[in-house]
Parts: structure tokens; sequence; C-alpha cells
């Protein structure tokens, strides 16, 4: 009798059960980046993919090297990250085929309004980088890295060799690691007031500038060339790959380059359909 | 502070809006929360009155760990679970990474010791309490157990509202097994994580807020059915 509340209890739990994918249903797991999710893009373009094909694209959003880090175990049918090289290494390690480059945007170095640095009006990065250094180690400014390897910090660290500089050994004091994705780095860049390399896309997106400002664009070192993969199904054998195969047609295809160019976010344009197929790959 | 005002008003309008990915949103949390803990309490509940009635080898050992497992993090859990059900893990063939049953099972994971734990609490301070009384019944040892669960009940409605309350809030473990998917595996504590990301610091406030109010209702609910319970035992004799 008094047992009645206690079932009572469990009752939501085991009427619900928990629903795992239904079987039969067409989807692939894709796993991308923050940027391309936070800026909103996959809203716009993954609706389109499954009206004209039916197939549900679901998006797990890491960074890169943690995208092509889960791909390799199988997690996964298909990659769409932002770091060529890694790219290529994964391909070349036989987990990926199919590469094609899809589409770009670039890099942009935001930073407190005030600028303490002095970077503003300055086309080159690297002399940015260097400035910022310097101001750094005056404890005039402060720079905030991603920290999380994610391609935008694969990027950074190119871009700080570039300038002939070190910045993990000012790490923890000028130079701070956030080891978070670009939303919450942008945040705490905002809260610090600290210099902070951004995808364009998540910075034109980003609701919460305030005191933040875009101080550096244009620079060619600072393009951001975005790659779509398909999991090698010789090396695991669970992966759909007709689905993410047709994933990556439709996305290499005219309807999905339109897809990708039309989609504006305050009136702008953030990613640049550009198609170049890696033919050692396969396709 | 204007951002918290905006966010308590979001809140409001976000609940009354009938916006149906947020309602499918709180629905799979609630699912996904209930399940893990309903399961939990299943398991820990009659392990936690075994670890307090009955003396054998390695009893202290498993309290201790139990105790200790109160604090996992759940990211650590998260990791651990997506090594167990990664395509390349040892359970990869069930394809369950990335569904609700994935987050179910790591929540789980992390309920159980609080559940377990906590039980045992209340199986020893029960056992201090009524221990002669049921020895004069000849209940002892494991034998005891069903009684204990049947005298604790209403402390253990606390006890699983205690494992509740941390699956809910947790936001480690569902990021990593579940991947926030959009429709498919994105519940409150991950959207807001996400909203968070993309600046939008008043709606992931606002989704916070619901949360809370989700958080509120359940407990209300199942100290209501306590109230009511009690009420019934009293004129029933």
């Amino acid at each position: 009798m008094r047992w009645w509340w206690f079932a009572l209890a469990l009752l939501p739990a085991l009427l619900f059960g928990p629903s795992s994918g239904l079987a039969g249903e067409r989807f692939i797991i894709l796993q991308s980046t923050t940027s391309t999710q936070n800026s909103g893009l996959f809203d716009h373009i993954l609706p389109r993919f499954r009206a004209a094909t039916g197939i549900e694209v679901r998006v797990v959003a890491v960074g890169t090297g943690q995208a092509l880090r889960n791909a390799a175990r199988g997690d996964g049918d298909a990659v769409l990250v932002h770091s060529p090289e890694d790219e290529a290494r994964f391909v070349a390690a036989g987990h990926g085929i199919l590469r094609c480059r899809v589409f770009f945007n670039d890099f942009v170095l935001v930073g407190p309004a005030e600028d303490p640095a002095g970077i503003r009006g300055l086309s080159d990065v690297a002399a940015a980088l260097r400035r910022i250094a310097r101001a750094g180690a005056a404890g005039r400014a402060l720079f905030l890295s991603r920290g999380d390897d994610s391609g935008t910090h694969k990027k950074e660290r190119r871009l700080w060799r570039a300038a002939g500089l070190d910045p993990t050994a000012a790490s923890g004091s000028w130079y701070r690691e956030a080891g978070a994705g670009m939303g919450a780095t942008l945040n705490m860049a905002q809260a610090l007031g600290a210099y902070t390399l951004s995808d364009r896309a998540t910075w034109l997106a980003f609701a919460n500038r305030r005191g933040l400002a875009l101080l550096l664009e244009g620079d060619e070192r600072l393009f951001n060339p975005y790659g779509i993969m398909v999991v090698n199904p010789a090396r695991h054998p669970g992966v759909r790959f007709q689905l993410a195969k047709a994933f990556r047609d439709w996305l290499i295809s005219p309807a999905g380059q339109e897809a990708v160019a039309s989609f504006r976010v305050r009136g702008q344009q953030l990613f640049f359909p550009d198609v170049r197929c890696d033919e050692r790959s396969g396709s | 502070m204007d951002e918290i005002a905006r966010a308590f008003a979001l809140a409001l309008e976000l609940m009354l809006s009938g916006d149906r990915e947020l309602y499918a949103i709180v629905a799979l949390s609630l699912q996904v929360s209930l399940s893990a803990t309903g399961i939990a309490c299943l398991l820990g509940m009659p392990l936690g009155m075994l670890l307090a009635a009955v003396r054998f080898p390695g009893r202290r050992l498993l309290v201790v760990v139990t105790t200790a497992l109160m604090g996992l993090p759940p990211v650590v859990v998260g990791l651990f679970v997506y090594l167990l059900l990664s395509r390349a893990g040892p359970l990869g063939d069930l394809g369950l990474l990335y569904t609700p049953t994935a987050m179910v099972i790591a929540q789980t994971v992390l309920v159980l010791p609080i559940i377990t734990a906590l039980t045992r609490e209340l199986g020893e301070a029960l056992i201090e309490e009524y221990g002669e009384f049921l020895a004069a019944m000849g209940l002892r040892g494991a034998r005891r157990i069903p009684t204990l669960l049947m005298e604790g009940r209403h402390a253990l409605v606390t006890v699983a509202l205690a494992g509740f309350g941390r699956a809910i809030a947790e936001v480690g473990a569902v990021m990593m097994v579940g991947g926030n998917i959009r429709h498919v595996t994105r519940v409150m504590t991950t959207a807001i994580a996400l909203e968070t990301g993309k600046g939008e610091i008043a709606l992931a406030l606002a989704l916070g807020l619901v949360l809370l109010a989700v958080a509120l209702a359940v407990n209300a609910l199942a100290h209501l059915g306590r109230r009511r319970q009690r009420e019934l035992a009293h004129a029933g004799g």
C-alpha cells in the first residue's frame, strides 16, 4: 500500500523511457567546430539539405582538434573543420577520404576599443602581435588565447611563430589561455579587456561585444579555409558512408554552395564558396 | 545589471511563448534526468541499505568508494562513458553515442554514488534507532532491507531529489556523450552553454531561470506527494 508513492515517483522515468535514435531514420553525425555552429551557419544550410535529400545532419560542435580525434575513433560520419594541415594528416593516416575545401572566411584580431597596444590601422598581423606582446610585457595589454587545440588556436600559434615570438613563455601573465570555445573566449576577452583572435563569423554573430572592437583584418595570413571529409568506411565499418558522401557531394554542388553563400548575419556574407577537391584522397 | 532584469522578462516570455523547441528541450532534460535518477534509485537504494544492514568482507571499502564517488566530476563521467560507447570502444557496436540513452547512462553513473551513500547513511541511522525492535521481530541482516526501505521512504524521497538535482544541473557529462545535437540531444544545460557561447547572455540566463522553475516544480510535486501520503497514513491508521 505504502509503496504506491515510491512506484509513482519512478513511473515517469519508466513511461518515457530513454529513446535512442530510431532505427531506420536517415541521419549522419557531423563532427564540426564551434565557429560554424555559433555563427548560425548550420541552422541555415542543414534544413535545405534535409529538404533536398531527407537526410538529417546531427552536428557535434567541438574544436577542430577534438572533432578530428573523435572522428578518428569512428565517432562521426563526416568532418567539417578548418585546419588544412591537420586535415591532410587525417587523410594521410587513412581516417578520412573524399576531402574537399568547401568555403572560407577569415580571422580577425579583436580587442578593447581603447586599443592600449596601438594596433588599429596596421595591416601586418605579425607586427600587431609584436606590439601586443610588448604592451603585454609592460603590463598594459592582455592577449587571450583559445588554448584548446582548435583550428583557431592552431592558426593563432602559427601567427605567433610568424611574428617570431613564443607567447607561452608568458602564459599566466599577459598571455592567457582560456581552454574554451570561440564564443566563451570572446565573453572572457570582453570581461578582461583582452585582445584575441576570432573567426569573422563568430565575431559578427557575437551579441555580447560591449567595449570589444575589430582592430585588424585583411592580412592574407588570416585566410581561413574550411574542409570536409568523409570518415573512411574501410577503417570504421559503422560509418554511414553513403549518407555522409551525399552530404559532402551536396555541399560541393551548386545548390550547397548557394546555401552557404546566401547565409547572412547583420546583412553580411560570412562564408565564401570555394570548392577544391583533393584528387589524392579518392574523389 | 539590465541584463539580469532582461533575463527575468525573457524567461517569462519563453515559458509563455509556447515555443515548441524550448518545450522539447525541457521535456528531454526531464526525461533523461528522471530516467537516470529512477534507475540509480532502483539500484542504489537497496545497495545502500545492504551496506548499512549487512557486514561482509569489502564492505568498508565499498562505503569509502561510494562516498568518495559522490564528488565525481561530471566531465570525467562523460569521458569514461564516451570511451565505453565510442565506436572504437568496447560497446561501440551498440551505436549509443550521441543519443539520449547515452546521456541516461552517464547521469546514472553520476547519480548512483549519491543515492547509495545517502541511503546507507539513512539506513545506519534507522538501524541505530530500531535495530533492537527489528531483532525482536526476528529480522536480522539482509532480511531487514525491505523494512528499512519502507520505514525510510520519506527521507528517501529527499535522497532521490538530491540525485535528481545533481543530474538535471550537470552539463559536462551530457555535453560529452550527447554532443548537444539540436532536436536530438540538446538539454537545458547544454543549450545554456551554447547560448553563452553565442554571447546571448540574457537568453542563457533566461534558460537558466526556466531550468530553475522546472527543478522547483519537480521538488514541489515530490513534497506535495509526500504530505498527501502522510495524511492518508494518519487517516487510515
